[in-house]
């Protein structure tokens, strides 16, 4: 089983790409491009030059020696994407599709963001490169994350508030498809996740799968060996795909996305879509979505504003229908559990989003043995969470 | 032009059925008599009792071929107004199964073709055989998709002839080359997209307009209707100049928000006098 896709841009049934028609070029454009410098030699100069010396890559793969006694089971390694430039993984697809569009001969990027750190990579790649970067976010998460909206505008982006819907992620992706459509020729719709129409999905993970190749050069220089788990949290699925990617030709290693569950599966306030939905088609993808019976996209509720989305990417969906990779539902309460853990035991505030990972790490790590090996990627650092933490437990913060 | 634009040879009427109780009619039809005019209604905005009599009324103004929009949580290809009232007919409770109900009741004694304008995930969600069963039932005649180009179309334009419906295809004024696969194998009409964006009213649009039917017309004598961003008389003149009809949804739209129930005599004098506009 090879992770590759056919030429309609499938995995397995998920996947193609259902946008309208105004969009069709755009992405057959963007194909080109990238089939004409995935393997470009001087494109991969410039952007492995770009990862090492301004994001700081290679990011650490970190041995948690307090995390692995406190949990009693398997050695706990933390793959340090927090310690990227501007805070997490985001920053690896953002270069990588900024470099691109500027070869295309764009001048303007667009996103949308539901935390904040897409955005806030897609900002920071756009004063790098000299582009004109507009973020869309929901009105919800700019509340949530208003650290990010000014970090972005010092940046020097424009942020919209988007005020339809939900008011969250699904909905500045409407917003950014909808900008993308009336305004193409000078710009470049820097998706942030392994989703929406081909070939999104397959850039976005080839330019997040540096993270599980760092982890398995740094793992046999350390350990002489394979891990046995690798673990991420999902959303659209990007830290998790770039994590899993170079580990689905071995069999021995098992890959564990953790989904939001919010305040439970079995309650309408989730965004586990694995656990809770359907198979269906949704922005220019067929995935799993969480929707009701008319198909009528879902509501999704985390505290994790990066989490929470009502799909998952479409490889993801079909890794989950192979039997390759597992998908475990987390709520906030456990991932709170799990963010305060990290900060007191290893001193790393993680990301809310990271969290969920961890929390699943802590349940699986007691049952495995001291010989085995969990790798958690930190898919981001947890400064921009302190004030909703905060409030989750009832402490009034002055921002 | 107008007399090759008239289609006689399309213009007998319906078409066989396939699998439903009423006559399937070609949606070509619409453009038989001249010029056609296309409005478009979010269904269940502000309630399903005022669909049916928007509708009613466009037809007896003298709409030749009616839209109805399946409201969906999420219409990417939608802009604010059209948006919104799909946010209207949903919190109202609107449900696919009460819109062939809608139908089916205007089936009784509207004799113009109907299509419905729906995303994908609606019909996929509602199973696809089922969904298109039901709407042959009813007595709808075609579908209008927006998010399944032309790429993706296959599955379903299958299901839809095996039950005699019409699956419209869209061109762009950034299809380019695509223009000709596309009008190749379209059906009923090709809904030809005045601008870049989204639906919604506009003060200047379809510079390249003439030159997307002209390109048509290297491949298929198929009916062209022009849509997106067209609100005034002056706007849908100079479009069915330049092609076979026109279409308006975010205006009519934006009456029915301004008006609510009471919005159908004023979509009726508005239908009528975009109507004249086109074939005076």
């Amino acid at each position: 089983m090879l992770p590759v896709t056919n030429p309609a841009g499938r995995f397995g049934r998920h996947g193609g790409q259902y946008i309208p028609e105004t969009l069709m070029n755009a992405v057959i454009e963007l194909e080109a491009a990238y089939l004409r410098y995935k393997d470009d030699p001087e494109f991969q100069a410039e952007l492995s030059a770009l990862l090492h010396d301004y994001a700081g890559r290679p990011s650490r793969l970190y041995f948690a020696a307090k995390t692995t006694a406190a949990w009693g089971g398997a050695k706990v390694y933390f793959k340090r994407e927090d310690l990227n430039h501007t805070g997490s993984h985001k920053i690896n697809n953002v270069l990588g599709q900024a470099l691109l569009a500027q070869k295309m001969g764009k001048t303007r990027l667009i996103a949308e963001t539901g935390a904040g750190q897409h955005g806030v990579a897609t900002a920071t790649a756009a004063a790098l490169l000299g582009m004109e970067c507009e973020v869309f976010m929901g009105k919800e998460d700019t509340e949530r994350q208003a650290l990010n909206v000014f970090r972005m505008e010092l940046l020097g982006a424009q942020v919209h508030a988007v005020t339809t819907g939900t008011m969250t992620l699904k909905d500045a992706v409407n917003a950014t498809m909808r900008e993308w459509a009336s305004r193409m020729a000078d710009t470049h719709y820097c998706l942030g996740s392994v989703m929406g129409p081909h070939p999104f999905p397959v850039i976005v993970r080839d330019f997040q799968a540096v993270i599980g190749r760092e982890i398995k050069a740094q793992l046999l220089e350390r350990e002489g060996r394979l891990p046995d788990v690798v673990l991420a949290c999902v959303g659209g699925g990007s830290n998790a795909m770039g994590t899993f990617h170079e580990f689905i030709g071995d069999p021995s290693v098992r890959l564990i996305g953790c989904e939001a569950a919010g305040r439970g599966v079995d309650t309408a306030e989730t965004a586990a879509t694995i656990a809770t939905g359907r198979l269906g088609v949704f922005h220019g993808m067929k995935s799993y979505f969480c929707q009701d019976e008319y198909g009528q996209i879902a509501p999704v509720y985390s505290i994790s504003a990066g989490l929470d989305y009502p799909g998952i990417g479409p490889e993801h969906a079909w890794l989950h229908d192979e039997g390759r990779a597992e998908y475990v539902p987390v709520t906030d309460a456990e991932a709170v559990a799990a963010f305060e853990f990290c900060s007191r035991t290893e001193g790393i505030i993680p990301a809310v989003e990271s969290a969920h990972a961890l929390a699943y790490a802590a349940q699986l790590a007691p049952t495995m043995g001291p010989d085995q090996i969990i790798v958690v990627t930190l898919s981001g650092r947890g400064d921009k969470d302190v004030a909703a933490i905060a409030r989750y437990k009832g402490v009034d913060l002055y921002e | 032009m107008s007399d090759r634009l008239c289609h006689p040879e399309r213009s007998e009427g319906s078409r066989p059925a396939a699998g439903g109780t009423n006559p399937r009619r070609d949606l070509a039809t619409a453009f038989a008599r001249g010029k056609a005019f296309i409005p478009f209604v979010t269904a269940g905005d502000p309630d399903l009792e005022t669909t049916e009599a928007l509708v009613r009324a466009m037809a007896e103004a003298g709409a030749d071929l009616i839209e109805l929009g399946v409201p969906f949580s999420d219409p990417i290809a939608e802009g604010p107004v059209i948006e919104a009232a799909d946010a209207r007919a949903l919190a109202g409770g609107a449900t696919v199964d009460q819109l062939f109900d809608l139908v089916a009741r205007l089936r009784a004694d509207l004799d113009l073709p109907l299509v419905f304008m729906t995303y994908y995930n609606p019909i996929f969600a509602y199973g696809q055989d089922r969904f298109l069963d039901r709407a042959a039932e009813a007595g709808l005649d075609g579908l209008i998709v927006p998010d399944l180009p032309f790429e993706e179309k296959g599955d379903l334009l299958d299901a839809c002839h095996a039950r005699g419906l019409q699956l419209v295809s869209l061109i762009a004024p950034t299809s380019a080359e695509r223009i000709t696969a596309i009008a190749a194998e379209a059906e009923g009409f090709l809904y030809v997209v005045s601008s870049l964006g989204v639906t919604g009213v506009r003060t200047s649009l379809g510079e390249h307009v003439a030159e997307m039917v002209a390109q048509v017309r290297h491949v298929s004598d198929i009916p062209c209707a022009v849509g997106f961003g067209i609100a005034t008389p002056d706007q849908a003149r100079a479009m069915a100049d330049v092609a076979d009809g026109v279409i308006v949804g975010s205006a009519i739209v934006r009456l029915v928000a301004e008006h609510g129930r009471a919005a159908v005599p004023v979509v009726r004098q508005y239908v009528a006098q975009m109507k004249a506009a086109i074939r005076p």
